[in-house]
This record gives C-alpha cells, structure tokens and sequence, in this order.
C-alpha cells in the first residue's frame, strides 16, 4: 500500500465524516427537501380493513378541500405494471416490498394497505383532505393473530445462501440422554426499524423520463424496479438519494410510498412529494416478523455441548415477505456434537415482513444466547468459560474452514476491559441501595458477504480523483471510508479525493445492506486503483518520469487525466456482472464460513421494586477483519447496540389479535432507545484483517446488534434471578 | 388564510396561509427552509426542535401564527462551536436528528446557565454547576437518533460545556 504525503497510512484513521458540515448546517437535502416549479404534496389513505373488496369511495369530502388537485383510487389511477414474482434470475425483482399493484386493484391485503391518495397545493390541505375520504369495504375473513397461527407454520424453503434448516448427527437424540439440560421457548415481538426521517419520494415526469429523489437503500434496484411499473426504459428513469435518513433494512425495497408518488406525479403531471407519515411508515412499510422460538440444550458435566436445537417460527404475508435466518447462529456459535436446525414460517393477512439490521440473526441470538446463559447456570460455569470450552475450530454444522475467526481474543480483551472477573457468580448477590446490579455477557455474529459494485476512478492531472459509485450512503460513513481507500491506493492526500455516490446515473452498486456495502464497493475501488497505477506507471515509463508524482507523469505525457472502470452497466456487461456475482457469492458460501463475531459485556441495574432497567455500563470487543475508519465504524457499532436495547427493553408493535391493526404507530407508542437510555459505550476492535475479503473487511453495520438482547437478559437473570424469555423485557414481566 | 410576519434568521417574512399551519411546514414548505427536519409531526422524537427566542421548542406542536412576533433561529441561522463538534465526535449517522439536536443542546446550555432543573438535578441546580454527562442525557432525551449517535452526541454537547 502507497504511503500518503506525511507518511501515514490513511486506512485506520479516525477520519471526519466528508459529508458532516453539510448535516451540521442544514446544506443536506434529503428525499423530501427538494424544490421544483409547481411541486404538489401527496397524503396517503390507509385501508381499514385487513381483507376485503373496496366497494365504494367517496372522495366528494375530499375533493372540496381548497387545494386539492385530485384524489387518486383504484377507480381513476393510471394503470400500472403488476411486480414480477421474485426471482434470483433478476435481482430487481427481489425489490417489491409487496405483490400488490396498487391503486389499480379493489382487494385490500392488509390493515394499512393505501387504497387512495390525495395530490394537493400543500402537504396540510393533503392531509385534511386524505381524512376526508370515505372508503366502504365489503371484509373478507383475516388471519391476522401471529401467535394462534403458530402451530400452523409450515417448513421455510431455503436457498444456498439461506438454508432453511440444518442437521449434524440426531440432537433429539443425544439430548434425550445428556446429563445436563436446558429447553425453553423464547419469543420477540414485530419491530419497526423508525429510521427518523420517514420514507420520503419526490417525483418528476418530464415527458416519459422519470427523475425521483427516494430514501431508499437500493438505487440500482429500485431503478429497475420503476422502470418496470411503469413501462419506461430503464434508461428514462433516474433515481437520487445521496442522503438517506436513516435505513436499517426498511428502506431496502420500494415500498407503496415511492410507487404512489411516482404514480401521482404520472396522473396529475406535476412534481410530487410525499413524506410518509409516522403512522404510515408502520402500516405500510414492512416490519421485523414476531418470533416464537425454541432452544434446547443438551451438555456433559463438563459443559461440553452434545445437542443443539433451535427452531422458530416467523410470518409472512400472502402478498410477500422476506425469509428470515433466524437460527442460522446455531449453526456457527458452538461445536456441539449434534445439531439440529429448522425454521417455519406462518402466512398471515399482514404487511409483508422485510429485513431489519441483522434479519434472523438479531432475534435468534436472543434466544440461543439466552439459552446459553442458562445452561452455564445450570452447569455453574462461568458464561464465558462455557463458551471457550464449546469454541469450534471449524464451522460446526457443516466443518468448513472460517475464513478468520478470532472470537476468543474478542472475548479476552471484553472480559479485561470491562472486568468481568468482577462478576460474583450468584444471581442477585448484588445491591447498590433500591438497585440490584448484574453483568451479562452473549456472543454477537453476522455473516460476511462481498458482492460486486461498477466502479469508475479518474486521476486528473490537477492531482484529483474522482471516485464514482452509485452506492447508498444512509449514516453509514460510506463516502469517507471509500475517499480513504483510493487516497491509500493511490498515494494522494485525502483531500485529493472525491467520492461521487447516490445517483442512478453513476455506475451501479450493491444495495446498502447484509453489511456488505463498504467491503463490495473498497473490492471494486482497489481493482480500479490498480488499474491507474499499473496505466500511469506504463505513462511514467514511456515518458521518462518514473517515481515522479501522478501530476507530473500526466503533465509530461499531455494527458489531462486517466480513468479505470470496474464493471460494466452495458446490457450484456450488466448481466454477465450479475451470473458472476451471484456465482461468486455461492462459490463463497461454499469454501467459507466468513463472519464479524465480537463479545458484548453490560451492566444493568434494575430497580427492586418498579422493575425499571437501566443499562450502566456497557464494554464490546469485536473481529470486525479490519477497521477502515475508528471513528465512522465504531459509530456503526455503537449504533447497533443502542437499538439492541431498544429491542431488549422497550420495542413492540402492539397488535390488535381482532383486527390485525397496529395499536402503537407512533414514536410515543413505539418506544426506541432516548438518550437517557444509553450508557457510555466501550468499543474495542481487533483490527485483523480477513484474508479472503477486501482489505480484511467484514461489515461492522449488523454485527453490533446481534447478541445484545441477550446480554441484557442474562445480565437482568444475573441482578435479579427471573429468567425473562419474551422481549421485550418490560417492568411489568419483573415485578409479578 | 392569516397573514403574518414572521422573523427567521434574522430576516422578515411575509406569510399568508391557513391559521392551522404548523411552524414546521411554514419554515420547510413555505419559506423553503428544509433544514429543520420532520420525524414524525406528533413532538415525539425533537428532529423539528428550533429556537424561539433562544428557547428550544418543537416546530411541528407549534402554529405558525402563535410565533408572528417572535425571533426563531433554525439550523441554517446557527453558526455555533457545537456544530464542529458534532463532527469531530462524530455525533450523528444518517444526519436527520442532526438539525435538531443542534438547536435543542443550545437551548438546553442555555437552560442548565439559567438554573432550570431536571430529572437527574432534582432541585434548581446553582449556577456554574458543572453540566454532567448524567445532566446532558437526561435533558436531550426528547431528541431521538435512530442511528444510535448518543455517544457521539454527549460527547460534543460536553465538550462544547466544559
């Protein structure tokens, strides 16, 4: 690697996010905050009923409201394109948050399904007006209540990437006969992911070309995407989104939002926005799926595991809905002896589920770290010792090599930091006046994938560079970490460098998600960079100027500037790209077992008589490969733990079993983690590269999640002595 | 309609709009101002919080005509040492709560200068009295940041007091 001007590597700094004075000033403007001549705000109407026929709309209310411009139904909308079934042949297709067509149907599908929307002068006459409209309904019969439609799951299909269930040897078996047991049933409730800025789209027809500004972690997709719906080359549509406010997996598919704007501005021929409300980010934007779950057990005297199961049972929806991993840790934590995975999943009349930080793995290390703490009770080993003695050296369900596994030091260095040899071994032996004080411990895991991202890099005679991607930059530090890597790659300053991100018109990307954005993208900005030198290297030979900077080989070779290009968004470039990404990813999930892991130790205090908790105290030490930049991942990581404790503590979506309505569609209801909530947050990282990622990356976006529900719990068992096994853990489930 | 005037940043404006139109959508749709940030229009989560008067408030709970005579700053109108340290601290992700929580710890410095008690204080805290991280927390809980950013954000809000 190519030193910088003063000497220091600049992969590892702690560098300043490029895009902080524009979010510190109000200069960045995001989905909803973009001006056009003419521009109307759009207010959706949500359907009451969770399955019917529409049998009439009186939009008469509506209509009269001063302002309001048109109030779209299924009667009067402009046909639209069904989405096509998903398929891995297309990865756009995957993008459909839903199966539903809407605004050109009469069937509703679930409680919150838009049935209408109101274009108007303003967004307050759109919404006094969207109140306005009367929609009668004939209601069909709903299967809305996820925990009487349990036992009815049926097995989840799976694919290379996501098998639907796994064995190694007879569990059952070996767990009918080992000494040492444990076999409970954990459950977590639908999670919202409440970015804070609501799903937001601006869209502009000008003729059959579509410009439109969406929050949204797909560009490349969501591109396809509406190209489709509305029967225009892909080439005619444009989608921006260099800020995105906050994604978390719920703004990863097009969801009704963006195809009712993009449909508004069709009908009226105006510039349309429209800005979710919060109530509609959730009941129309998908969820985290509820889960039921079992784990059980299975260990000699000595804690060295012999059966392992975990099962689960998730929903989806007739109209769509994502798969869910949620026992895919329990084939990668412990080597146990016989292992016995298998998940299920129930079909309801409910918006379809989607991805949220860590699908599968957040709520499904909740209950095996549970368990796992559990079972050290039982045993009476230290939790950590448990773990150390069940350290697998392969992957456990299937003996393929990890790629780089470095979890016990993660665990040594967490355990010194935070000084868990502190810890009194006995549940509730510690009190600080009406507190009793406990520290958990529970392992944190995420897969590591690399996709393939187009990529062009220019080198200017000026010194500059130009990085351009069309990748999603939604907090995650992308832009910076990218400037970092080509500035390294190429031996020029930081601030030589500029990314050019979040535009459909760059060369396409990955989606933002599985965290693996950053490695796929520094893949393809490493192999460009390589293709510079090696041209300005062959220019520094032809003139003479070899071990003279870029700017002075370019100058003496009267060459402006030189570009390299990864990838290929030509038709037949593009889909070549695509058969070998996806065979890469297989061949991958084939050789390796790639994964972040990390420890996660905390303190609570929960209060002896309220049941309150407070997390005290926090340490968590992470193999996350290597840490481009300090200050950005850590952040990642932080991040993710404060939303680990929001998932502990307080986050449920109340539903009513009657109607399949969500009770609490609010900030106020929905409660997320304020800061009030978060302790100082310790952040160690091993910083060791992977070999077979770029540059050693693993993701650092979900890895931070998973696990810490768990910690919590078990530090709540350690300061209490009740076990609570359904999330959240509210004072309620302590104090009885 | 109302017509009023309105004084933002520093500069008069005049605004003719329905007398139901909260501060929020004056400042972002009719004055353009798109800076200040809506989260969820119900005062829930502090991402529209502004300075009225150098008093902190939610500009989605308030009604345009209620602020015709007073002195609102937004984020656009705040040149403030705080806002680099957000980006040393690196005190915010995705950057939607940013605005907000910027306007909501000046007003809140300003509050804890006052003597204003909180949750953690208990009783009218004295003056001088050093802000804690424990005070700074409690008093920014009405600013949510999905992101997770707390730790960032308690840093530069610390610094900045100290």
């Amino acid at each position: 690697m190519t030193r910088t001007v003063d000497g220091e590597h600049l992969v590892g700094q702690p560098i300043d996010r490029i895009d902080g004075p524009a979010k510190t000033t109000g200069g960045a403007r995001f989905s909803a905050e973009h001006a056009y001549p003419g521009l109307t705000h759009a207010a959706l109407v949500p359907a009451t009923v969770s399955r019917g026929r529409i049998t009439a709309i009186d939009t008469a209310a509506a209509a009269a409201v001063p302002g309001v411009i048109t109030v779209l139904t299924h009667g009067n909308a402009p046909k639209l394109n069904p989405p096509k079934r998903p398929t891995p042949a297309n990865l756009s297709t995957l993008v459909s948050g839903t199966q539903v067509n809407y605004l050109n149907t009469d069937e509703v599908h679930w409680d919150g399904q838009p049935v209408a929307v109101v274009v108007a002068e303003t967004s307050h006459a759109a919404r006094e007006a969207a109140a306005l409209v009367h929609v009668s309904y004939e209601r069909l019969p709903a299967v809305v209540d996820f925990a009487a439609e349990e036992p009815n799951a049926v097995a989840q299909k799976g694919n290379p990437v996501m098998p639907g269930s796994a064995k190694k040897g007879d569990a059952d078996a070996a767990l009918a006969v080992a000494p040492v047991t444990v076999d409970a049933r954990y459950t977590t409730p639908q999670h919202h992911h409440n970015a804070l800025e609501p799903h937001a789209t601006t869209a502009v027809w000008q003729g059959d070309e579509l410009t439109v500004h969406d929050s949204t972690q797909s560009i490349t997709w969501l591109r396809k995407h509406l190209a489709l719906r509305f029967g225009v080359p892909e080439a005619k549509v444009r989608v921006l989104a260099p800020f995105v406010g906050g994604g978390f997996g719920g703004k990863g598919f097009a969801w009704p939002g963006t195809i009712i704007a993009v449909l508004a501005a069709r009908a009226t021929g105006r510039p349309v926005r429209l800005l979710l409300t919060r109530e509609d980010v959730h009941r129309a934007v998908g969820a985290r799926t509820p889960s039921a779950q079992r784990v059980a057990l299975g260990a000699d005297t000595g804690g060295r595991l012999t059966a392992l199961v975990h099962t689960s049972v998730t929903r989806t929806s007739r109209v769509g809905g994502q798969p869910e991993q949620v026992t895919a840790p329990a084939q990668h934590l412990y080597d146990a002896t016989n292992i016995r995975t298998a998940q299920s999943q129930t079909t309801l009349d409910w918006m379809p589920n989607t991805s949220m930080r860590a699908p599968g793995d957040a709520i499904g290390s909740f209950a095996l770290e549970s368990a796992i703490d559990e079972l050290a009770g039982e045993l009476g080993i230290d939790p950590v010792e448990l773990r150390m003695r069940n350290e697998p050296e392969r992957n456990p369900i299937d003996g393929k090599r990890f790629s780089h596994r470095m979890l016990r030091e993660a665990y040594a260095l967490g355990a010194r930091r935070f000084g868990w040899e502190n810890r009194s071994p006995e549940p509730r032996s510690t009190r600080d006046g009406r507190w009793l004080v406990g520290m958990g411990v529970a392992t944190a895991y995420h897969p590591a994938m690399q996709f393939t991202a187009n990529v062009t890099v220019r080198l200017a005679a000026d010194g500059t560079v130009t990085v351009r991607c069309g990748f999603q930059e939604m907090g995650m530090g992308n832009a910076t970490v990218q400037a970092q890597i080509a500035a390294d790659a190429l031996g020029v300053p930081f601030e030589a460098v500029r990314v050019e991100y979040g535009d459909s018109a760059l060369p396409a990307s990955v989606m933002a998600g599985g965290s693996m954005q950053t490695s796929t993208v520094a893949g393809s900005v490493l192999a460009a960079c390589g293709k510079l030198t090696r041209r300005l290297s062959t220019l520094a030979r032809r003139t003479g100027m070899q071990g003279r900077t870029p700017t002075e080989i370019l100058t003496a070779a009267r060459v402006p500037f030189i570009d390299a290009a990864v990838g290929s968004d030509t038709r037949l470039g593009a889909l070549a790209g695509q058969a070998r990404m996806l065979a890469k990813v297989v061949r991958d999930q084939r050789t390796w077992a790639k994964a972040a892991c990390g420890a996660h130790f905390c303190e609570v205090r929960v209060d002896a008589d309220t049941g309150e908790v407070r997390v005290s105290r926090w340490t968590a030490a992470f193999d996350v490969g290597r840490v481009i930049n300090r200050k950005t991942a850590f952040s990642q990581l932080r991040g993710g733990i404060v939303m680990g404790i929001g998932m502990a503590l307080f986050e449920e979506a109340l539903v009513d079993r009657r109607t399949g309505r969500i009770m609490n569609p609010s900030l106020s209801g929905y409660h997320v983690p304020v800061h009030a909530d978060v302790p100082p947050i310790d952040i160690a990282c091993l910083d060791e590269p992977d070999p077979t990622m770029p540059l050693g990356i693993l993701g650092v976006g979900e890895v931070g999640i998973t696990g810490v529900a768990a910690a919590i719990a078990n530090a709540i068992h350690h300061a209490t002595g009740s076990r609570i096994r359904d999330l959240p853990i509210t004072p309620d489930k302590l104090v009885t | 309609m109302a017509e009023l005037r309105v004084r933002v940043n520093g500069a008069d404006h005049l605004l003719d709009i329905p007398p139901q139109v909260s501060l929020l959508d004056a400042l972002r749709e009719h004055l353009g101002l798109t800076g200040t940030k809506k989260g969820c229009d119900q005062g829930a989560c502090g991402a529209c919080t502004v300075l009225a008067d150098g008093e902190r408030i939610n500009a989605c709970l308030a009604l345009a005509v209620q602020y015709a005579d007073r002195e609102i700053t937004t984020i656009e109108g705040i040149d403030h040492p705080i806002q680099e340290a957000f980006v040393r601290h690196d005190g915010f992700q995705c950057g939607y709560c940013t605005s907000g929580q910027i306007c909501s710890a000046i007003g809140m410095l300003a509050e804890h200068k006052d003597g204003m008690p909180s949750a953690v204080t208990g009783e009218p805290s004295a003056e001088g009295e050093e802000l804690t991280d424990e005070e700074i927390r409690e008093r920014m809980s009405g600013n949510l940041c999905r992101c997770g950013a707390y730790h960032g954000i308690v840093e530069a809000i610390g610094e900045v007091a100290r």
